[in-house]
């Protein structure tokens, strides 16, 4: 018995030695890319583009260099590692386009780049359509989701407890709700969501919606393409999430998706930038609100 | 076997032999190959977070790389042993009416009903659970609307019933005719038979049902996910919202970003991989302890 078990051990042990040597062959590509200067020609005369930052703006972006490609002589290389990093790449020269899907921070401003904004995305707060609450602050949803408000009475309801509603770590939507929102705490120097823990997760923005809809008490949130009348979509700071307000900028819970570039950085990029802005819009437009 | 001159039955029967062994082997390669896989993506997060407060941590906030499954393995392990004992005392009596009490003609169709429990997809399982169990939970006041330990509990035990039901119904089956006629030559009435005789002999059959249905229910994703409620925090009552070990990677994976939260979701794979595995070979150790009695 014990022969065999430890047979076994070492198959599994092999196994997972070949799974290593696979992988690493495959991580090893990708992270040479990052070292690469931005070159703008490869031997075969295609332009080269290097996209470099933010996950969120990087999911609509890698659909539209698939479209693009195949359109254009051009080779674009997309790579998702953040909003700041993306900035400072676009700053710095190692890319020559630069992601974020948050505002440039005032600290960023400095560094000159041009922004570019190719897509909004908004965030709704809903609440069951039986609940009386419709506006709030977001210093309101702040300590709802924190859990220092507990009670509907206490934002102006009915005398019942709140119901937080959230969504799974790792949540593209949770993330900018988070970000918006100001819903961050340090714990032991490290930045973490500070969310309350016993919020109800659920994995998907119909999910959230389904739940919301059969709590009268609960308080979700979902993209804006959500809203029906199953929920109702609250105010906030007495603006109505809509397309338009946030196109206009009213509603808060609201982030742009940027490119930013810093100098001329030659006609293939400012081809591929004018084609995301023009025909692209229906593909950003799949995910989030189209600025064209 | 020897002879040379060419026999295509020899022949036949020699490549046959390598197909059946061929197919054999993949289910053995898909098992190893699973496993390997987990142990090799999930082994680099013990770099990260030690195996002890892995599986000790309260908090679960991977925002904050902070990773503990606790809470997760509490509400697994009660909500399993809430199922299985729900599953155990309504199973095996089911089975013994199917069995012995009732007429053949109802225990059939009783016997085809519980077929059909079995058949039912678990997102339906789930969904029925977030309609019907949830809100009548809810209507006791709960503090998370009714998604909870409680429907949890209920919806695994629905779903491991016809498991559990069907094991005891074959090895209640199997059991010879003569210890029936002897425990009733011996004065023995239906009740103590089906207790004092029926069932001890049946013993090992039962326990395999229930380690099966232990496995079933700890590995049950999609329906546990829609009734639990997901909050990822040690129960402090059956009201409480929960999630399960198999929820937490089920919920995460599909936006974990590469490294140390993925990682993390992959170790707790490794961790539910190694739970079922030990009660699958203790649950075959039992049996075979108990066939040699």
């Amino acid at each position: 018995m014990k022969k065999r078990l430890l047979l076994a051990l070492g198959v599994i042990l092999v196994t997972g030695s070949m799974a290593t040597g696979c992988s690493s062959s495959t991580s090893s590509g990708a992270s040479s890319t990052e070292q690469a200067s931005v070159s703008n020609t490869t031997s075969s005369g295609t332009e080269k583009i290097i996209v470099v930052g933010s996950t969120t703006v990087a999911a609509p972006m890698e659909k539209l260099e698939e479209a693009y490609e195949q359109i254009a002589n051009v080779d674009i290389e997309i790579q998702g590692v953040g909003s700041s990093a993306g900035i400072q790449a676009a700053a710095n020269g190692t890319a020559n386009i630069g992601m974020a899907s948050r505002e440039i921070k005032e600290s960023e401003k400095e560094l000159g780049l041009e922004e570019i904004v190719i897509a909004k995305d908004s965030i709704a707060i809903v609440v069951h359509p039986s609940n009386p609450v419709d506006d709030l602050t977001i210093e309101q949803v702040k300590d709802i989701y924190e859990g220092t408000i507990t009670n509907w009475s206490e934002v102006g309801g009915e005398n019942q407890p709140i119901l937080v509603i959230c969504r799974e770590d790792g949540s593209g939507t949770r993330g900018a709700f988070e970000e918006i929102i100001g819903l961050e705490m340090d714990i032991e120097g490290v930045t973490v969501s500070s969310v309350v823990q016993t919020a109800v997760i659920q994995e998907g923005n119909g999910a959230v919606k389904a739940t919301t809809a059969a709590q009268e008490n609960g308080i979700g949130f979902v993209s804006l393409g959500y809203i029906d009348d199953t929920i109702s979509a609250i105010k906030i700071n007495g603006v109505e999430p809509t397309v338009e307000t946030t196109l206009a900028g009213d509603y808060k819970i609201s982030r742009p998706l940027l490119l930013v570039t810093s100098g001329d950085q030659g006609a293939a990029v400012d081809d591929f930038i004018e084609y995301i802005l023009s025909d692209g819009q229906e593909i950003v437009a799949e995910t989030y609100i189209p600025v064209n | 076997m020897e002879n040379k001159s060419i026999n295509i039955t020899t022949v036949m029967e020699k490549i046959m032999k390598g197909v059946f062994w061929g197919c054999a082997a993949i289910s053995i390669v898909a098992v190893l190959f699973i496993g390997g896989f987990i142990l090799f993506n999930a082994l680099p997060f013990f770099s990260h977070t030690s195996l002890w407060s892995f599986l000790t941590g309260k908090n679960w906030i991977p925002s904050g790389e902070i990773f503990g499954i606790y809470p997760m393995l509490v509400a697994s392990f009660f909500a399993t042993l809430g199922a299985v004992v729900i599953g155990v005392v309504v199973g095996i009596s089911t089975a013994i009416v199917i069995t012995s009490i009732l007429p053949p003609a109802i225990s059939s169709v009783i016997s085809k009903i519980v077929d059909l429990l079995a058949g039912i997809p678990s997102v339906i399982y789930g969904f029925f659970g977030l309609m019907v169990i949830v809100p009548i939970i809810k209507l006791t006041g709960a503090p998370s609307g009714g998604l909870s330990l409680l429907a949890v509990i209920i919806i695994l035990s629905f779903m491991i019933l016809p498991t559990i039901i069907r094991m005891t119904e074959v090895s209640l089956k199997a059991i010879p005719k003569e210890y029936k006629e002897g425990a009733y030559a011996l004065g023995a009435t239906r009740l103590q038979y089906i207790f004092k005789v029926q069932l001890r002999a049946a013993k090992s059959g039962i326990i395999a049902g229930v380690m099966l249905a232990i496995g079933r229910a700890l590995g049950e994703t999609m329906a546990v996910m829609l009734v639990a409620g997901n909050s990822p925090v040690v129960p402090n009552s059956i009201l409480s919202s929960v999630r399960t070990v198999t929820a937490n990677i089920a919920m995460e994976m599909s936006y974990a970003p590469a490294g140390p939260h993925q990682q993390a979701l992959f170790a707790t794979g490794l961790v539910l991989f190694i739970i079922i595995m030990a009660i699958n070979i203790g649950m075959q150790l039992i049996v075979k302890r108990m066939e040699r009695n």
